[in-house]
């Protein structure tokens, strides 16, 4: 397909089709590895000792499997609390950015939107850490809470932004000219067109609560522990095959919530 | 059409963006049970007018009245008349018939009932078989009916009707010209259409605005707007026309003489508000002209064929007149029997009735 | 038509006008709450004094910033010499970000040229493919990507295995591998600008440059390059801020020789042994920086987007 024989292309490059594949492997070469050797039977992660179970049974039932399921628990409850909050709140924005009219402070309600994205995250780390300290609020599972709805509210923002601004608004101007209410119009018509937006800004909002650990790091409490705090501090000790287990998993929920994601937001209910 | 009975009634009304103005104090009478069409080219307010009645746009000043009543503060869903889309803005999430069925329930009434008024309607535009399927899965033609049918079920005193047609392949486009205007009279509701195409707005209307820059420029019955223009903008954006730049030597019993340099003279009906003296435009609609070999005694004037250009159900024949300006001569090619086609080169007169020709005001 | 445009086509529309202040208060509250006071409350911090347990004494003191850049000897009276440790590691923190930058543009040009130029029922799939390792958690790919780079990891065992190299090659703990990993935390920021940006440009002037005799090479160069610069530098901008202020990679694949900006900062925040004010100083000259770089960008961008019309 992209050998000599084809007539002049003008868009095609030699060696872009070789340096794409290398950044493929790139991509997926560690996560594939660390996934083969979670299912690696020896205790050692460097001798391959054939497949087995042994770690994934581990990891729920061994020595460590307490710590671990307060942890993945943790970040559970966060990460959808987290994300539904954050959800709600970007949706009600994005309606009243996108949807009611020009105004003086729109310019500003987007930096403060975009906000937590602009600063490095080591910054917002240290800033909401700071906060709590100020105003004297004792770091535990509450903290982090309320530093991740705060950090996944504009990651929501941007996928349910988008897809608003692909609604046209004549559909609601059609329910109003059919004696639908602004209210009904934001339920029977806005919500439902939107609802592969909000599906994917939760979906996004909550890896992404999921997946944080700087900041949870600077803001949980002592002997609070989400997912990945719990697997860095056992990383510190060297990596282990139960270490291996876990992330494959933690992977696996990752891939399907995204390729979810994908799909949800490719399905274009307005068409 | 009701003379007596005023549906919508626009009072001077203005509407301004920031230091645009969008609309320039349009007064206008709609009446009831009429196919009134709001014609012009785009950006020219035809649109903000109709979204100004729907109430989707608010009056900047003037008032708007829905027989008698004022309406121009209500928002939308308070008002007694629907749209039908320009894009249609067919629900996508529902199907055909909860789309037909919406204004209705928001009007309070059941669910088993809106429905049942909705299927009429259905089959009022012949959809009834797709009643089940999604927007999507209809072509542009039905949905065009979709929407048509949507707006009427409420049955609303006015229906707006933005550009419906415009999305629609040539065809389509004609056979739904005939079917609204069926649609119309069955329904004796008063239909507002806003168009830019001015061989629809011929058409379909009982009535026609004619509008531009935010200005009326005429108001009138299609016959009206073709055959007596008021202006130059009307002239020109109403079928094809010859333009030509005269003065007014005389005008005696009615009829104005009228010379258009290179010593060529024209006699036509007198237009109040031009006197003797006066340089204005004159229009003359190519197909009311005619050519021959020797001068006739009505309004002859003396030219050369330049070119004939084959246009399907006529020819036009360019003619320049000698020390004059040139001509487009349409001649039908159905009585091509009766009338000669000149080769180029040719010396000819143009030859035209007395009402041909008409003087515009500005 | 224009008057419609203003009302009906623009982004902005004011169906739900009145209910305008409700709609957003919540966001305003939460991210105002705990976004902006926040890092206004950073800012204050960074000029206090510190409590030799952690946290701070309120009151006024430049010692921070003082720390930052002064050596002033062991007992704070010697005459005040530049203090190059931090400097050394924020300018560390910078050729790290720029080498990791440089090496995702140089893999990420040509792989979202080439994503632009499938046929466009293909695209979104490539698209896909290159952006799903990035939302798999970045502590689980950088672990991943430590595992494979080992002295006794897959990576050598292959490359001995394959008889390439006789010893295992020392990637871990490098400048490099903390730029691998860095790539490999936020490729997808360089692919996608520039995916958009090629995606948008139009290939007839590609043509018409091959047409008045301009090899394709040239053509690239002086055609699709120019044409697609914004999409880079918004491509480069992406990835050289958050890896300024990354903290897993440097820690996990750098090793203590390799110590970033994230590190330092982090240091200053555990345990007993921090330094609040000065972790807070830290994150202003950090986070100044950041700002600088992307008021940059915008402006550059706004004048893309002013020569583009």
């Amino acid at each position: 397909m992209f050998g000599s024989k084809r007539r002049f292309d003008i868009k095609s490059y030699p060696g872009f089709l070789p340096v794409t594949l290398l950044c493929l492997v790139i991509l997926y070469a560690p996560l594939l590895v660390v996934t083969v050797y979670s299912f690696n039977a020896s205790k050692s992660i460097t001798i391959w000792e054939g497949m087995s179970l042994r770690w994934y049974v581990d990891v729920f039932v061994g020595p460590e499997s307490e710590k671990f399921k307060v942890a993945a628990w943790n970040s559970f409850v966060i990460a959808i609390i987290a994300a539904s909050v954050a959800t709600t709140v970007a949706t009600l924005a994005a309606t009243g950015m996108i949807r009611a009219g020009k105004f003086k402070l729109r310019g500003l309600s987007f930096g403060l939107i975009s906000l937590p994205l602009m600063v490095p995250e080591i910054v917002t780390a240290v800033a909401t850490l700071i906060f709590f300290n100020a105003i004297a609020f004792e770091r535990g599972l509450m903290t982090i809470l309320l530093a991740h709805t705060a950090f996944c509210i504009p990651f929501a923002y941007l996928p349910i932004s988008a897809r608003m601004q692909g609604i046209e608004d004549s559909y609601e101007q059609a329910a109003l000219d059919l004696y639908a209410t602004k209210r009904q119009a934001f339920t029977k018509i806005l919500l439902p067109l939107m609802a592969p937006g909000i599906i994917s800004g939760f979906l996004l909002a909550f890896i992404v609560s999921l997946d944080d650990f700087i900041i949870t790091n600077f803001v949980k409490g002592a002997g609070v522990e989400t997912l990945p705090t719990a697997i860095f501090g056992a990383v510190k000790q060297g990596i282990k095959p139960n270490i291996m287990a876990i992330s494959t998993m933690l992977l696996a929920v990752s891939i399907v919530m995204v390729t979810v994601s994908y799909f949800v937001s490719k399905s274009d209910n307005t068409k | 059409m009701n003379q007596d009975n005023i549906a919508i009634n626009v009072q001077r009304a203005v509407k301004r963006y920031g230091t645009f103005t969008a609309l320039k104090e349009i007064s206008l009478s709609i009446y009831d049970n009429e196919f009134f069409t709001l014609l012009g080219p785009s950006g020219c307010g035809k649109t903000t007018l109709l979204r100004m009645i729907a109430g989707f746009e608010d009056v900047t000043e003037g008032a708007i009245q829905l027989f008698g009543q004022e309406i121009e503060t209500l928002p939308p869903n308070k008002r007694p008349v629907n749209t039908v889309f320009q894009n249609y803005a067919l629900f996508p999430h529902m199907s055909i018939l909860d789309n037909v069925a919406f204004g209705l329930e928001m009007l309070g009434r059941s669910k088993s009932e809106a429905r049942a008024k909705a299927g009429e309607m259905l089959e009022l535009v012949q959809l009834s078989q797709f009643a089940k399927r999604k927007p999507s899965q209809l072509s542009g033609g039905q949905q065009q009916r979709v929407a048509l049918a949507r707006a009427l079920a409420p049955q609303p005193k006015v229906l707006l009707l933005d550009e419906p047609l415009s999305a629609l392949d040539l065809k389509l486009r004609k056979a739904m010209q005939i079917e609204l205007k069926h649609l119309q009279r069955e329904t004796g509701i008063t239909f507002i259409f806003v168009t830019h195409d001015q061989e629809e707005a011929l058409t379909m209307s009982d009535r026609i605005a004619v509008m531009s820059a935010g200005e009326l420029q005429q108001l009138g019955s299609p016959r009206d707007i073709y055959e007596a223009p008021r202006n130059m903008f009307v002239a020109d954006f109403i079928g094809e026309t010859n333009l030509l730049e005269v003065s007014v030597d005389d005008i005696q019993n009615g009829r104005a003489t009228c010379h258009l340099g290179g010593g060529h003279e024209l006699t036509c009906n007198e237009v109040q508000g031009i006197g003797v003296g006066a340089k204005v435009h004159m229009s003359l609609r190519p197909e009311r002209l005619f050519i021959s070999e020797a001068a006739k005694e009505t309004a002859s004037l003396r030219g050369k064929v330049v070119e004939n250009i084959f246009v399907g159900t006529d020819i036009s024949t360019i003619v320049d007149l000698a020390d004059g300006p040139n001509f487009i001569v349409r001649t039908s090619n159905s009585d091509r029997g009766n009338k000669r086609i000149f080769e180029p080169g040719s010396d000819v007169f143009v030859n035209m009735e007395l009402g041909a020709a008409r003087l515009l005001v500005d | 038509m224009a008057a419609g445009a203003a009302s009906g086509g623009s982004a902005t529309t004011d169906t739900y006008r009145e209910a305008r202040t409700w709609l957003l208060l919540p966001s305003w509250l939460i991210l105002a709450g705990l976004s902006l006071i926040p890092v206004c409350l950073m800012l204050i911090y960074s000029f206090l004094t510190k409590e030799f347990r952690g946290g701070v004494i309120w009151d006024f003191s430049l010692a921070a910033y003082d720390q930052f850049f002064f050596d002033r000897g062991l007992f704070g009276d010697d005459p005040a010499q530049i203090e190059w440790t931090y400097i050394a590691i924020f300018w560390r923190s910078i050729w790290q970000a720029s080498a990791a930058t440089l090496l995702s543009l140089a893999i990420g040009f040509p792989t979202a040229y080439f994503i632009a130029t499938r046929p466009e029922r293909n695209r979104a799939i490539w698209v896909f493919l290159i952006t799903i390792p990035y939302w798999v958690n970045l502590l689980i790919r950088t672990v991943s990507m430590k595992f494979l780079l080992r002295d006794q990891g897959p990576l050598n065992d292959m490359l001995i295995g394959i008889g390439l190299i006789d010893t295992p090659i020392h990637i871990v703990n490098t400048n490099f591998a903390v730029q691998l990993g860095l790539f490999y935390s936020y490729l997808p920021f360089m692919v996608l600008p520039i995916y958009a940006a090629v995606e948008r440009y139009n290939f007839s002037l590609s043509e018409a440059a091959a047409d008045l005799y301009a090899s394709k090479f040239t053509t690239l160069r002086r055609i699709l390059l120019p044409a697609v610069k914004p999409g880079v530098v918004a491509g480069c901008i992406l990835v050289f801020v958050p890896s300024l202020g990354s903290f897993l990679a440097p820690d996990l694949l750098g090793g203590a020789k390799n110590f970033m900006i994230g590190s330092l900062i982090e240091e200053q925040f555990k345990g007993n042994a921090g330094n609040w004010p000065f972790g807070a100083a830290a994150s202003m000259i950090l986070l100044t920086i950041v700002l600088i770089l992307l008021l940059i960008f915008a402006r550059q961008q706004a004048r893309a987007e002013k020569e583009a019309h």
